[in-house]
């Protein structure tokens, strides 16, 4: 968090491998997509070159609402099918695996519109995320003594990770008896259940309670030092300046820009993509006080295309107040 | 009126073979819908195929055990023919498509090409003698009031008992079970399930696999105390599985049964009630036939009125088991 | 870029894998469906096409023609008493047997000598008998009938086309019903499984103004029409509305819609009884048209449909309140937030569906006979119209309508009739296997 005001242009990062730009190569990529696109109709809404996202990092996903990180997000983990591309995980290739077996190699995403499993239990959707469970098989399943351990493991762990959530007291409720915001933390500390090596978190603190994104924050930053690689998309630019590593911009279905927090905010190409092109305004200085371009942009655009990003849960503030940001 | 007649007949339908099968299938319905949300509208296609393929085998001089066996197995490969291509499919498309599977079976039996085999319209009888040999009962009548029978009778009913509750008793483990949560989660929402890390279409597919065992077993229960028609697989019998599952509760255990034995007590009661009336010169006015379509008429207000007013069914929790969509 | 290709591949084969499967079925059915009519008509008596040049001497002989190909080398058998003669087709096709004398012969063909791929039309008629008293000239010609009858395909082509026209009628039935199915799904998301019961009320209501009541069938028919909107509106206003408010799921509401079904359906069958009325209205003559003959009721009736088809869809594309109802369709939120009456719309694509509902019950009482549960025995059909072309879109539906009608009329060419519901709904779940958004339909949004 210093030298922000320095020029923007940084030419090279520990993390890259060569020039920083879009699609730029990494020295550790964990995932490493190419000639990804997906089209709608006319519309290609992924269009993707190349693209690698460091290991053991933060990575964030920012672009204005439409850009297709969440169909990108879709495709990456096998939920969508694009139309030509290849992409692969740990260096095994993924293009073509089913969602499942993504998850499986340690690839697990989040949903922008939170799929809680409303008629289950908290601790039931928690134990659900865990991988590897003997009595998921329909003939184990029969017989208790079979499981009954591993299941007194996994809830152990469960309570633990609902506990750092502050999802505790909740245990034995419905899962549809929580909040928007509450349902967000639990479905991703379900996907943590599984110990994925990367997780994917499509918009994780959207409808979130503010009083809680800061602990929130902390918890991504511990996956970090566990060893978890991050990748997520999120319309909060003080929390991507917050705890990011590398920050990755989308816009109509391309990487536009990428680089280290401090300098990508100042990339024109980012200002681009918020603004649309043509302007010549002064990008002004992300940190200090008074409206920031980006973050503007980023308002308008959401208040122009309300319905692409609210879905039905979403009951509490989706922009939490930009407080707090320097200590 | 002969009230005491109309309610022995009544009760009598409480530990009927027929009511047994009904709930063996609406249990397999449970299995289908209740826990992991499948939307299956062929349910009469798998007491169809139970049904078929046990007597036919039987009519062909195989011994018991290899007719049940082949019921098993002809509904374990339906089932896949079913699932493979509609479990990747929308829930609503997946109601469509599971009625229009139930509907081409119910054709390709009744056809006049396969006389031979189906009996076509008129169906098949006589295949009993295999499962009366086994019965291990002495000649004679069994019982009190209502409920006295002759060996044969009561051999059907303990054996379709039996499997009811040994079904029940199977259902019971799966849901407690880590195996049950996933089909829960996928009843809940498949993709939340599919991102962590479950095969989302195999579980799906043990579950049809798996109710729809039963229900071909169910179909074996239903035609052994009658003959085989195939104007008795109409979409009527799904729907009246359906009306009985939702009944009890649909993820219950105990529903399957329970709604069972109400809906054949209260069918049998309202025929009985009527043609009483109509004896008595009360209702003068309609014939027994049309006494027989009122009770259907009551059949489908009682379902309207039971899924807006009461969705979880007699046994069901409010909070778990109203639909999900 | 390799995935891309893979998953092409993938798709492209198992739509030509079902393709091939569907060609070898149809194939394999036309051919036993042609000998079969080959046995029912009995083979043309043979006339003498050979004047012999020997007076004194006599012969059996044919030519043997596959279509206009002449086939040589095939070996043909005469037998009588104690003479036995084998002759072989020269390249016009012709062979003969001298024989000893006007008797009794058997003449065979070994069905073994004749080229790849040319078989007899009959398996079961590879001999023929002469006998005696057929002696009138000297020489008997005896023919096989090989491969495809040319005669009976002409006969098969007006079969065609006479089930073409049928089929045509049915979708076009069909669809004037199915299209009230996917606005009603549209815009509220309700699969209506009571669906045929407003077709079967339609039917009803026609049956008793023009034959109970003898009134002219055409005012029938608009009775019908009104009636029926009446009814879907009923339908909305009594049931549907107030579910909506409720809150009701979307399986719950299909669900209810079933109880609705089954009990409109016995309460037909409580008031007009089991049997099947006939529509006598004066409407059954033939109309020949070429080579299809069709009835004048199913003229006026695809006429109608065709015109109010149109009509409707003049209506979806032009007038304010069809766009509203695609709006509606669209994006209910939306369409609600920029000031459309989201239950106004319903409640007119519930009068509509009604009214077209009840239109394609009185074309359907034409097209066959009026019963109590004539629209639940259709209602699979129309679902698979609809499913066809896509859940919710109109044109969808209109298309998938048109190819189920064509099926199950044209299936009947090549299968048992009593089998021709269950072909379309095969070919609905083949479909659906291939492409399962439906012809026209669009692909869900995750995540
Ligand atoms: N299933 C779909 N069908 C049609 N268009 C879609 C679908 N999913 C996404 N889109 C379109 O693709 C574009 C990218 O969407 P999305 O990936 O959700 O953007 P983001 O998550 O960046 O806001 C948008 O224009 C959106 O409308
Ligand atoms: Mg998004």
């Amino acid at each position: 968090m210093s030298n922000i005001s320095e020029p923007a242009v940084v030419a090279t990062h520990p993390l890259v491998k060569g020039e920083v730009g879009p699609g730029c190569a990494k020295t550790d990529p964990i995932v490493i997509a190419d000639h990804v696109t997906r089209q709608f109709g006319g519309l290609k809404a992924v269009d993707v070159d190349h693209l690698e996202i460091p290991r053991g990092q933060i990575t964030a996903l920012i672009g204005p609402n439409g850009a297709g990180k969440t169909t990108m997000f879709n495709l990456l983990t096998g939920f969508d099918k694009p139309n030509t591309g290849t992409w692969e995980f740990d260096g095994k290739s993924l293009a073509g695996v089913p969602a499942f077996k993504v998850a499986r190699a340690g690839m697990v995403r989040t949903f922008q519109l939170t799929k809680s499993l409303g008629r289950l239990s908290v601790l039931q959707n928690m134990l659900l995320g865990a991988t590897g469970q003997k009595g998921e098989g329909l003939f184990s399943a029969l017989f208790k003594p079979l499981w009954r351990k591993q299941e007194e493991e996994n809830t152990a762990r469960a309570d633990d990770l609902l506990a750092r959530f502050k999802l505790d007291a909740k245990r034995e409720d419905y899962a549809a008896s929580l909040s928007g915001g509450q349902r967000k933390l639990l479905e991703m500390a379900r996907a943590l259940m599984s110990k994925p090596e990367l997780i994917m978190l499509d918009e994780p603190m959207a409808g979130v309670n503010p009083a809680l994104t800061q602990s929130l924050l902390g918890h991504i930053k511990n996956l970090k030092s566990d060893g978890t690689s991050v990748l997520f998309v999120e319309h909060d630019m003080h929390m991507v300046m917050h705890i990011s590593d590398w920050v990755i911009v989308m816009a109509e279905g391309r990487v536009v820009a990428e680089g280290p927090p401090e300098s990508v905010m100042k990339d024109p190409a980012v200002i681009d993509a918020y603004l649309g092109a043509h302007h010549d305004e002064d990008l002004g200085d992300l940190m200090e006080d008074g409206p920031n371009p980006v973050l503007e942009a980023e308002r308008k655009a959401r208040e122009a295309h309300p319905e692409v990003d609210e879905g039905p849960g979403y009951g509490e503030t989706t922009t939490p107040p930009a407080a707090e940001r320097e200590r | 009126m002969d009230w005491g007649n109309i309610f022995g007949n009544a009760v009598g339908e409480i530990i009927s073979p027929t009511t047994a099968a009904y709930a063996l299938a609406a249990i397999g319905l449970g299995i289908h819908f209740g826990y992991t949300g499948l939307l299956n509208f062929g349910q009469a296609a798998f007491l169809l195929i139970g049904a078929y393929a046990f007597a036919i085998p039987t009519l062909a001089g195989a011994p018991l055990i290899v007719a049940v066996l082949s019921a098993i197995i002809c509904s374990v490969i339906f089932a896949f023919i079913l699932g493979i291509p509609t479990l990747r499919l929308r829930a609503d498309y997946l109601a469509i498509v599971t009625i229009a599977a139930a509907e081409v079976v119910r054709y390709i039996v009744t056809t006049t090409g396969l006389t031979d085999f189906t009996g076509a319209a008129n169906g098949l009888s006589g295949f009993k003698g295999t499962f009366a040999a086994i019965n291990p009962i002495p000649e004679g009548r069994y019982g009190f009031g209502p409920f006295t029978y002759n060996e044969y009778d009561w051999w059907i009913r303990i054996v379709g008992w039996a499997l009811v509750v040994l079904a029940s008793v199977l259902v019971f483990l799966l849901m407690r079970s880590p195996w049950g949560r996933v089909v829960k989660g996928i009843r809940e929402d498949e993709d939340a399930v599919r991102s962590l890390g479950k095969n989302v279409y195999s579980y799906k597919m043990q579950a049809l696999v798996l109710g729809g065992v039963m229900g071909s077993v169910a179909g074996i229960i239903f035609i052994l105390p009658r003959a085989v028609q195939p104007a008795n697989y109409t979409t009527g019998l799904t729907f009246f599985i359906w009306t009985i599952m939702l009944l009890g509760g649909a993820a219950t255990i105990f529903g399957p049964i329970v709604g069972s034995m109400i809906f054949w007590v209260v069918l049998s009661l309202t025929q009985g009630i009527l043609y009483g009336a109509i004896e008595s010169g009360a209702l003068s006015f309609i014939s027994t036939t049309q006494a027989g379509q009122i009770r259907f008429i009551l059949v489908g207000v009682a379902l309207m009125l039971l899924v807006i007013f009461r969705p979880q069914g007699i046994f069901g929790n409010k909070k778990e088991l109203s639909f999900s969509v | 870029m390799i995935a891309g290709i893979r998953l092409g591949r993938g798709v492209r084969l198992t739509t030509m894998i079902v393709a091939v499967l569907a060609l070898c079925l149809g194939f394999a059915l036309g051919a036993a469906a042609t000998s079969a009519r080959a046995t029912e008509t009995p083979a043309p008596t043979p006339t003498s096409t050979d004047s012999g040049d020997f007076t004194t001497t006599y012969t059996i002989g044919g030519i043997l023609r596959d279509g206009d190909t002449l086939v040589a080398g095939a070996e043909v058998t005469v037998e009588g008493g104690d003479f036995s003669e084998v002759a072989t087709t020269d390249d016009t096709g012709r062979w003969s047997v001298v024989v000893p004398g006007k008797g009794d012969y058997t003449v065979t063909l070994d069905p073994e000598t004749l080229p790849d791929g040319v078989e007899l039309r009959d398996p079961d008629k590879s001999s023929a008998t002469v006998s005696a008293g057929e002696w009138q000239t000297n020489t008997i010609t005896r023919s096989f009938p090989l491969g495809a009858d040319t005669r009976q395909t002409t006969g098969f082509f007006e079969q065609f086309l006479q089930r073409l026209a049928a089929g045509l009628n049915f979708g076009l039935l069909i669809a004037l019903a199915a299209i009230g199915i996917t606005l009603i799904f549209g815009t509220t998301g309700l699969n209506n499984f009571a669906h045929g019961e407003m077709v079967t009320f339609g039917a009803i209501v026609a049956w008793v103004v023009a034959v109970l009541l003898g009134i002219n069938i055409f005012i029938a028919m608009v009775v019908a029409l009104v009636l029926g909107g009446v009814f879907g509106y009923l339908n909305d206003w009594l049931l549907w509305k107030p579910l909506r408010r409720k809150g009701v799921k979307l399986v719950q509401a299909m669900i209810v819609s079933i109880g609705l079904a089954i009990a409109l359906r016995y309460l037909y069958l409580f008031n007009i009884g089991g049997d099947t009325k006939t529509m006598n209205v004066g409407l059954s003559d033939a109309v020949v048209l070429g080579p299809v003959r069709i009835t004048t009721g199913s003229l006026i009736s695809m006429l109608i449909s065709v015109v109010v088809l149109v009509l409707v869809g003049l209506f979806l594309t032009r007038t304010r309140i069809g766009k509203a109802t695609r709006a509606v369709s669209d994006n209910p939120s939306l369409a609600a937030a920029s000031g459309i009456d989201v239950d106004r719309i319903i409640r007119i694509v519930w009068v509509l569906a009604g009214a077209l509902a009840a239109l394609a019950g009185v074309m359907l009482a034409l097209y066959r006979q009026v019963s109590w549960d004539m629209g639940f025995q259709v209602l699979l059909l129309m679902f698979a119209a609809v499913t066809l072309g896509g859940l919710g879109s109109a044109y969808g539906a209109l298309v998938g309508s048109i190819v189920v009608g064509l099926f199950v009329e044209l299936s009947t060419l090549f299968i048992p009739p009593d089998l021709k519901y269950a072909a379309a709904l095969v070919v609905l779940i083949l479909v659906l296997l291939v492409r399962p958004q439906g012809i026209l339909g669009r692909k869900e949004r995750i995540g």
